[in-house]
């Protein structure tokens, strides 16, 4: 069943279903409206852009109706000032204090600029945002984020949009070790066997955008990518064998026919 | 007296707040010279402002 965790600050963080899903990349608001009902999703995120007629968006009408939870991104924010504003606008937008905070480094790699995330963290932090931070797979600074009450951290496996899976399985375990609030695989997701492969590094969660709208399929990716992060939970629950350089006999030796 | 919105020039009346430039509707949140707004009816425009008018859209 769905973890509801109490952290020491900010409200308790329910993270719902393990699939997370991004709008971004959408092609209708039909196949976006399918896309959700098909995976019913923990949380579903949205980028604050300008109002063309200064009214909320059909999006928003959309998500509203379908009643799924909204996680509003600080996404194209290219300074920790920008990000802390446009987190104070989603929550009076959206009334919601979730945010997920991304402080991008540049436009061409779209990666974290972590001194930027940690101070932009810190103040949202104190005005009673529940922070989730986009990062890099950096247990140092996933440690940091937690030390200063984010209530999650979502390190990415490759760069947004790439599909290149997790590229650094090992990074996403030494995040996994060094905190103990949830871990949320963000960005870099390409198909439902990455989406297992996180859950079965430990991640709570699975944040995928791109994988599902730009997919020929929106709506069979989404619901593979919901059977794939149940799949990798099971089986990071169930405890895998340890990797050997040998084999190792499954049929016992005793008793073979001398022939 | 000439304001800008979301970065387009716009002329309003003398005393024209930011609820009647913005007809309130959920969903929708707005700055003034980059800071947030909470009570748009006591928000008194002037000359050179520039309103910014968000809502929600696609993103990851």
């Amino acid at each position: 069943m769905t973890p509801v965790l109490s952290l020491e600050l900010g409200e308790p963080f329910d993270i719902g279903h393990p699939l997370w899903i991004g709008t971004g990349g959408m092609t209708s608001l039909a196949t976006m409206a399918s896309v959700i009902e098909a995976a019913s999703p923990g949380l579903v995120t949205v980028s604050m852009r300008r109002a063309g007629d200064l009214g909320p968006s059909g999006l928003l009408a959309m998500l509203r109706d379908q009643g799924v939870r909204l996680l509003p991104n600080t996404a194209g924010c290219l300074s920790a000032r920008e990000a802390v504003l446009t987190a104070r606008l989603a929550r009076e937008a959206l009334d919601t204090s979730l945010v997920k905070l991304e402080v991008i480094g540049d436009e061409r790699s779209l990666l974290p600029d972590v001194v930027g995330l940690l101070s932009a963290a810190a103040e949202l932090v104190a005005d009673g945002f529940t922070v989730l931070p986009y990062t890099t797979a950096d247990p140092v600074v996933a440690a940091r984020l937690a030390d200063l009450g984010c209530a999650a951290v979502m390190p990415l496996g490759s760069p947004i949009g790439s599909g290149q899976g997790i590229t650094d399985p090992a990074a996403i375990e030494r995040v996994r070790a060094a905190v103990a609030i949830p871990v949320v695989l963000d960005a870099g997701i390409g198909t439902a066997s990455d989406a297992a492969l996180a859950m079965e590094l430990g991640c709570d969660a699975v944040l995928a955008a791109t994988a599902i709208t730009r997919a020929e399929q929106p709506v069979a990716m989404a619901r593979s990518l919901r059977l794939a992060v149940e799949a990798g939970r099971l089986a990071y629950g169930a405890g895998r064998i340890p990797r050997q350089t040998t084999a190792r006999a499954s049929s016992p030796l005793a008793g073979r026919a001398v022939l | 007296m000439r304001i800008q919105v979301n970065g387009t020039p716009r002329d309003i009346d003398d005393g024209c707040t930011l609820a009647t430039l913005v007809p309130r509707h959920q969903g929708v949140a707005c700055a003034v010279n980059g800071a947030v707004v909470r009570d748009w009816e006591l928000v008194v425009l002037r000359e050179g402002d520039a309103v910014e008018v968000l809502t929600a859209f696609q993103g990851g």
